[in-house]
Parts: C-alpha cells; sequence; structure tokens
C-alpha cells in the first residue's frame, strides 16, 4: 500500500505539450507511472511519444479513464482546468502549477467541496506525490527516496527532497512522499493527509514539514492528539523570518501575532509531537522511533 | 502587495466607497496649490506603509497656507519608523460624528472571505478584539454568493450603528467586498470608516493588500508598488526575477526552494550567526542566474560571509557549480563563501569546484557543517583548509 498513487493510478497531464509539462510527464512514465493521456485544448489527436492527448478532460475520461489528473498549464487557466478535471470524474487533481491567484484558490475549493466532492486537490503550488516503487506524480526526483514505512507530509519542495534523502541515508525508506504546495489555500492540508497516512498500513511513522504562515500546523496538533496512534515528527521552516515579509511561499507569511514558526512548534509539542530544528534532527528522530519500535517488537 | 492609503482610497472610489477627495503631492509648493484647490481646513497626511504615523507626527491638520507650508516642509522627508515620506495626501478635514471599523480578508483555516466590522473604530483593531471581543462582529462570506446586501446590513446591525447609517454602512461593506474580490485583494482595511454629521458614510483611511499573483489580471494595479521605499536590492532582485529580502545580520544566504532557504537561515542562526537575506535562486540555476544572485547578495556592505546551500532536485548541481564559478571569473567577491552541494549531480558539481579551485571557498557536506563553519568565518575564525 501506500496513499495517494501506486500502481493502479491512471494519469492523464493538462499542460502535457508544454516545455516542462512533456519533460516531467515523460520522467514520471519512465518511473513506471501509467500515463494513459494528455489535456491541451486545440491539441487533441496528437500526441507525446505515443501519449494521446485530448481537447478536453471530458474527452480525455471518456477515451482511457483517468484516475488522476496533474495540472501542469499556466496560472490563469489552472483553476479553471482542475475545475473541469473534477467534472468529468477524476477522483484526484494534482496541481503543480505555481502562482494561481489566491481568490481562485479560494473559489476551486469551494466549488470541489460543493459540487465534486469526490474529487481531492493536492496543491497547487506543489511538487506532487512520490510513492516510491509504485508511482510518481509529479517533479520529485524519485533517486533520493527509497521504499519503506515513512510517511511525509510538506509544504515545500526542496526541504522534502532534504529531510527524504537524510531518511534514505539513515537506511530507511517511504511509503508515499505528499508535498501540499505552500499557497494561502491549499487543496489538501495537513490534517487530510495524516489521515491517509494514519489508515495506510505501509506507513508506520510520519514525518510533518510545516513553515511560518497560517494555522494548518496547529490544527494538525490538535488532530494528530485526538485522532492519531501512530508517532509523527514534525519540522517547522522560518524561525528568522521577520513578520511582513513574505519568504518565497505566497503562504509564508506571519501577519500579526499568529503564524510563527516559534508558536507552531510549541502547539505540536504541546501535544506531544515531537518537532526537530534543523531537517538533520528531524531525521534523527524519526530513525530513533522508528529504530526503538523494531527492537521492542518481538 | 501593499499599498499607500491614497492608492487604496482610488481603488475604493473605482468601486463606489465614499472617501474626501484630495491630492497627491511631493514637495511644499504643490502641497500648498493643492490646498488651496481643496480649501482649508486641510488635513496633510504621510503616505507610507507602516503604522503609527500620526504619533510619529506625520498627520496634521492646516487651516492657512502658512501651516500647509510648515508641516508639509516638517512631514516630506521624514523618517517614520524606516520609511522615508516621498509623498503627501492632502484631503479636506472632515467632521466626525462616528468612526468604525471594517475590513475583508481571507480566513485561511475556514477557506472563506471573513468580514469584520465594530463600532469602535480608530483604534488599533487587535485592541478593539481585546478590550471588546463582543464589540467586533466576524461573518464569513460565501465566496460563491459573495456578499449580499442583506448580510451587510445585519452585520451593520450586530456591530451596533446608530440605526439612520445601517444602509450606508451596508453599502459601504458590499463596495469594500467588491474592492477586495475585483480588485484581487488580500487585505481590504478602512479604519476608521465614519459617520459625518451630515449622517455620511466615509472611509477616511484605507489599507489594501493586493496579490502580486493576480497582477496579469490588473496591468493598471501593477504601477502601485511603492517602489520609493522599496529596498534598493530588494527591488533589483525583483526586476531580476529572483526573491529576495533584506535581513539585519551579516551572513548572506543563497538557496534553491522556499523552504530549504528559510530552513538554512534558521540553521546559521542555531549556529550562532545571523543571516543578512533570504534569497531563492529557485530550480534551473543557470550561470547567469548565480552570478546575478551572488552579485545581490555582496551589494549588501554588511555581508561578512556567504553560505550556498543548494539541494539539486530538478535543479542540477553541476550547473550550479558552473554558475558559482563563472560568477567568480566576473565578480571576484573579497569575501569568504562556503558551498554545500548535494542531491542530482552532486559528484560532479563538488569535483567542478575543486578543480575550479577558487580562492576563499570552503565546501561542506551537511547543512549544519556548513552553517557553523559559515559563522566562524564571519567572525573571522580560521576553518578547514578551503576547497
Amino acid at each position: 500500500m501506500a496513499v495517494l498513487v501506486d500502481e493502479h493510478t491512471r494519469l492523464a497531464v493538462a499542460g502535457m505539450t508544454g516545455r516542462e509539462g512533456s519533460f516531467h510527464t515523460l520522467n514520471n512514465r519512465r518511473y513506471g507511472t501509467n500515463v494513459v493521456g494528455g489535456v491541451t485544448p486545440g491539441k487533441g489527436g496528437q500526441d507525446l511519444e505515443g501519449i494521446p492527448v485530448f481537447d478536453t478532460w471530458a474527452q480525455a475520461a471518456q477515451q482511457v479513464q483517468p484516475n488522476t489528473a496533474m495540472i501542469f498549464v499556466p496560472p490563469a487557466f489552472a483553476a479553471d482546468s482542475i475545475l473541469e478535471a473534477a467534472a468529468a470524474g477524476v477522483a484526484l487533481v494534482v496541481a503543480i502549477t505555481e502562482g494561481i491567484p489566491a481568490q481562485d484558490e479560494l473559489r476551486v475549493y469551494n466549488v470541489l467541496r460543493r459540487r465534486y466532492p469526490g474529487t481531492r486537490l493536492i496543491g497547487p503550488n506543489c511538487p506532487g506525490v512520490l510513492s516510491p516503487g509504485k508511482a510518481n506524480v509529479g517533479i520529485i526526483p524519485a533517486a533520493f527516496f527509497k521504499q519503506g514505512n515513512v510517511g511525509v507530509v510538506s509544504r515545500s519542495g526542496t526541504l522534502t527532497y532534504q529531510i527524504g534523502n537524510e531518511i534514505a541515508q539513515a537506511g530507511f525508506g517511504c511509503s508515499s512522499i505528499v508535498g501540499i504546495g505552500g499557497d494561502p489555500v491549499p487543496g489538501s492540508s495537513f490534517v487530510d493527509v495524516l489521515e491517509l497516512f494514519q489508515a495506510d498500513g505501509q506507513t508506520e511513522l510520519m514525518v510533518m514539514a510545516g513553515e511560518i504562515g497560517g494555522s494548518a500546523e496547529e490544527e494538525a496538533a490538535e488532530h494528530i492528539a485526538a485522532h492519531m496512534s501512530k508517532p509523527v515528527v514534525a519540522y517547522i521552516a522560518g524561525f528568522t523570518a521577520p513578520p511582513g515579509k513574505q519568504m518565497g511561499h505566497a503562504g509564508a507569511i506571519i501577519s500579526g501575532t499568529s503564524g510563527t514558526a516559534a508558536a507552531k512548534a510549541q502547539a505540536l509539542e504541546e501535544k506531544g509531537v515531537r518537532v526537530g530544528r534543523t531537517p538533520t534532527e528531524v531525521a534523527h528522530i524519526a530513525v530513533e522511533v522508528l529504530g526503538g519500535s523494531a527492537i521492542a517488537a518481538p | 502587495m501593499d499599498l499607500l492609503e491614497y492608492q487604496g482610497k482610488q481603488l475604493f472610489a473605482r468601486h463606489g466607497l465614499k472617501v474626501s477627495s484630495g491630492e497627491a503631492v511631493t514637495t511644499v509648493e504643490q502641497a500648498v496649490r493643492a490646498a488651496q484647490r481643496i480649501g482649508y481646513p486641510v488635513v496633510l497626511k504621510a503616505q507610507v506603509l507602516v503604522g503609527g504615523r500620526g504619533k510619529a507626527g506625520g498627520v496634521k491638520l492646516a487651516g492657512g497656507e502658512a501651516q500647509v507650508r510648515e508641516h508639509a516642509g516638517n512631514i516630506l522627508g521624514m523618517d517614520i519608523r524606516g520609511h522615508v515620506v516621498h509623498t503627501l495626501w492632502i484631503e479636506r478635514a472632515s467632521d466626525i460624528a462616528s468612526e468604525y471599523y471594517a475590513a475583508v480578508l481571507l480566513d485561511r483555516s475556514a477557506k472563506q472571505p471573513l468580514v469584520m466590522f465594530s463600532s469602535e473604530g480608530g483604534v488599533d483593531i487587535e485592541q478593539i478584539a481585546q478590550s471588546h471581543p463582543e464589540k467586533l462582529v466576524r461573518e464569513h462570506v460565501d465566496p460563491l454568493a459573495g456578499l449580499s446586501r442583506e448580510q451587510a446590513a445585519r452585520i451593520a446591525v450586530a456591530g451596533g450603528v446608530d440605526s439612520d447609517v445601517v444602509d450606508g454602512v451596508a453599502d459601504a461593506l458590499v463596495s469594500l467586498y467588491e474592492v477586495w474580490t475585483a480588485e484581487d485583494a488580500t487585505l481590504a482595511e478602512i479604519n476608521p470608516l465614519i459617520v459625518t454629521p451630515e449622517r455620511e458614510v466615509r472611509a477616511l483611511d484605507a489599507k489594501v493588500s493586493l496579490d502580486g499573483n493576480a497582477l496579469f489580471r490588473h496591468p493598471e494595479n501593477r504601477a502601485l508598488a511603492d517602489r520609493e521605499n522599496e529596498d534598493k536590492i530588494e527591488r533589483r532582485a525583483a526586476e531580476e526575477g529572483l526573491q529576495y529580502v533584506k535581513l539585519d545580520g551579516d551572513i548572506g544566504i543563497l538557496g534553491n526552494g522556499a523552504g530549504l532557504v528559510m530552513s538554512t537561515l534558521d540553521v546559521v542562526a542555531q549556529a550562532g550567526g545571523s543571516p543578512a537575506n533570504f534569497l531563492d535562486a529557485g530550480g534551473g540555476s543557470d550561470a547567469k542566474k548565480v552570478a546575478q544572485a551572488v552579485e545581490l547578495i555582496l551589494a549588501n556592505d554588511a555581508v561578512k560571509a556567504v553560505l550556498f546551500n543548494i539541494f539539486g532536485g530538478i535543479t542540477r548541481v553541476d550547473e550550479v557549480a558552473r554558475g558559482l564559478i563563472a560568477a567568480f571569473g566576473q565578480i571576484k567577491p573579497s569575501v569568504p563563501f562556503v558551498v554545500r552541494l548535494d542531491g542530482t549531480n552532486d559528484v560532479e558539481g563538488r569535483k567542478l569546484l575543486a578543480e575550479a579551485d577558487l580562492p576563499n571557498v570552503y565546501t561542506a557536506r551537511t547543512m549544519d557543517e556548513a552553517a557553523k563553519m559559515v559563522v566562524a568565518l564571519a567572525s573571522g575564525r580560521p576553518v578547514g583548509a578551503a576547497a
């Protein structure tokens, strides 16, 4: 098992004919992901190295039955593409696109909940989802991750690679790596993904990498204490970030007194979640917890 | 992107919110002529993106030309908490019967827009929230339906406004919500929203932040950025498409990916150092981009040492190494560099760097080791052999 993507994934890609889209689509296919089609209005009937292109999500759904959509189109068109994929019945939409206006994200989030509750959105502005050994949907460099029992969920791409690499070097692997993205209104939250890992048979421990801004980490702390039996190790980036300054990610801005790294770390620690102070320390704690349980087991 | 008061008021007026007419000026002579056209008494208001203008002496009433000259002379060029006043907004002084507070913002937790309203305006809203939480009305709006006039009137009534201005306040709230949606704002705030003795409802101040990601829909709003008060290096970075934020320390930082750079700042601080900047080189760091980044970091005279922290995912580490070598060919930096390269093509990247044998460049294998080295170098302590 793993979460979100695996050997049953049937992927179709919006924006597959673009430079970035084609590069990563083929990369995902090379990894073993079953890529069944692409959607680019006006380019229906063409193909990318044998992968058929359709004009609309409805046509793609009818012809090749994707259960997963990846969105690579520019920010101005991304919201409509996500909703079109949902309307065509695609169950999982992974939106890589960076720079979507916050109000478009707000509209997408609320329309999905009301009209298409069967569709789950990961992202936007995220690196995607990788289940090592099974499928890769997005831009996560798979070489740094081995198959294993650690579930990783993160708001940041490169930080995820850094932590995953440290875990791999310590001899452990991952069930799935989920990037939820650094934007103000992500389609899925830490809580949503932690729930999936809690229910996943392969995952024994979760690493959650948060950052300043918003209250998603605090909400995760409450959820972990109330609903989760598997251990979670956390990391928060942005202790040195000054208030009112945006640190690259649109969501990473501290307003007023809430949303600071210190407040988030405290909220998690109060609920018994161990928080590593550096990515390296996070990996060490994860290994310690896993190693400990392995020794304790008969 | 934060707007100055007068720019926010221009957006308000565009959407039917009543504001006092006035003029933005940059010299004393312009101020005098503007005041004559507007008619006395006038209010002169410093246009800076920082609170506490009034206390700092940046807001003054003037009854005649002599006072306009005096106040305009004092306020223009004034430094208000690090922000130099380049622009004055002059408007007709308003008589005030009541002061309210109104705002529309994104509630990230609820994933809905939030309207906040209070009849206790004119003071800091955090203060109202603490001292009179019952007097701060908070209501979510269905983003797919928008703010109806009925809901706006309900908010006004719940906020305890005088009954004869419920309609006026409801209209103002509907207009404010329209500003928020139509202009792609992340915050639209009025403090105070006043009622005049003639019972007119009017915005006396404006605080608007626009979503930078939505500017492609609003080309006319691009010009509103406060370039005058932007840090010069930050402005240059924005023009070159790099994410740079100036900080107060002496260790220059470059990394790839916002999360990893934030994490790098933290690790340097934990090692006892003080970062001079946040700089995200993003994915695909070619030689030109790396050279630009190095120049930006060194444009800050406070920098005593620089840390390059690269974890290559999509970014190829050998490309970053080539960029760094090319940059050193052009710039010849006078401060030491610590370079930590890991990830895609890291072996090649480190080999290139070793072969180039750059003066004053040290390599580290891990983030923690790199942070300790750069902190030592910034404080003048020697570290192991250079690369």
